[in-house]
């Protein structure tokens, strides 16, 4: 059921600590950043960063690896490629799910306000707990499944045609800001699948070489599992990659209705 | 290490998201079309019952809505308008997920557009009705 409010222990309170940016400082960029240590048992709060923009790297990620450095060694976020394919450093950044490696500082006016990827369990500051994600995401198979028997020697082949159908698909790096977007999966995150693993059930619903496309639909057609997509667009208007989870949700409601018809 | 079971905060949600005119027009769909079925069928109901129930109930049912002249008053505008421009505004949308339904327009500038288009065809449609209404006579 949809609350929309915050349960009380996930309450951010407003007063955190402040950090000042070092004195000489030209071009001072403030971060407001969500906090959450569970060591103490207090609730979340925001703490405030400044940093001089003129000693720092232009990316949103540059500048928390900086204030972890300089400013408090606590500060916890996930990170590893820097390069918008590993999918870590997923957050929200100013109101919108993206990557921190990807978001140029620049582009955020005023303050910059990160929270955790919303609606989900906190672990510690930034960081998310991604089980039951991964749970849906070992739910849909996310393997080629075949009955026939692959041909001696070769590969299973596939025409540059279908191929060509995976684009817009097989970039999905499973970072979740599309499903952590979607208000659906706020509210129904238990039954929903969400964007993010919809787009990769599709993924294999339009692999030519897959053999197992009406068991996939079997288990997609639910109330709850694909029909919980209301078209909101929130998921294909903040992935990072330029996806469309949206449209693979469209194309597999109307494979689903095809094999009826 | 201590192992005490932590409640987990939840991060925040709705709070916090930046809106976008998809966003608004699918709240807008709903809202404007439980508004039409909560509002317009309790309204319906009650305007057949007391007009079943003779002409001083059917009067003290006109009277919510209208003032001594038998023009609206504010309750009867902020209704009529209401209504109208839920009708209005859920069937543009409709219209708009009839597209969605058969896979077409999902590149995010045509979406953003058609989202608009739904909210400005509900405004420039509720002044246009009532202009007629109120004018047009």
């Amino acid at each position: 059921m949809a609350t929309f409010t915050l349960p009380k222990n996930s309450v951010i309170k407003k007063e955190g600590r402040v950090h000042k940016a070092p004195a000489g400082a030209k071009r001072v960029k403030a971060f407001k950043i969500y906090r959450y240590d569970p060591d103490s048992g207090e609730n979340p709060r925001y703490d405030r960063f400044e940093l001089d923009l003129d000693d720092c790297g232009p990316m949103v990620l540059d500048a928390l690896i900086k204030l972890k450095a300089e400013a408090d060694p606590s500060l916890t976020f996930r990170r590893s490629c820097r390069e918008g394919i590993c999918g870590s450093c997923s957050m929200n950044i100013d109101g919108t799910n993206t990557l921190a490696c990807t978001k140029a500082i620049e582009d955020v006016k005023g303050e910059v306000k990160i929270t955790p990827l919303p609606h989900m369990d906190v672990i510690k500051d930034l960081v998310p707990d991604f089980t039951h994600f991964y749970a849906q995401y070992a739910s849909i198979k996310p393997w080629l499944q075949t009955v026939t028997p692959p041909p001696s020697g070769k590969e299973r082949l596939q025409s540059p045609e279908d191929r060509a159908k995976l684009d817009g698909l097989y970039e999905c790096i499973l970072c979740a800001c599309c499903s952590t977007s979607c208000p659906s999966y706020w509210w129904n995150s238990d039954k929903f699948l969400g964007p993010a693993i919809l787009l990769q059930a599709y993924r294999w619903l339009a692999d030519s070489r897959d053999e197992m496309t009406g068991e996939r639909l079997d288990s997609l057609e639910d109330p709850f599992r694909l029909y919980r997509c209301h078209t909101i667009m929130n998921c294909a208007n903040t992935c990072p990659k330029g996806l469309n989870p949206a449209k693979a949700i469209a194309e597999t409601k109307k494979m689903v209705a095809e094999r009826i018809v | 290490m201590a192992t005490k079971p932590v409640q987990r905060p939840l991060s925040p949600h709705l709070g916090i998201y930046k809106w976008g005119p998809a966003m608004l027009v699918s709240i807008l769909h709903r809202a404007t079309g439980d508004g039409m079925a909560l509002v317009g069928t309790f309204l319906v109901v009650a305007w057949l019952a007391c007009a079943a129930a003779g002409p001083d109930a059917y009067a003290a049912f006109m009277g919510w809505f209208t003032q001594a002249d038998g023009g609206l008053n504010p309750l009867g505008y902020l209704v009529g308008i209401g209504l109208t421009w839920s009708l209005f505004q859920h069937m543009a949308s409709g219209v708009r997920h009839l597209f969605l339904d058969v896979g077409a327009g999902y590149e995010l500038r045509v979406n953003r557009q058609g989202a608009v288009a739904t909210i400005a065809f509900s405004a420039v449609a509720t002044i246009a009705f009532w202009a007629f209404v109120l004018v047009g006579k």
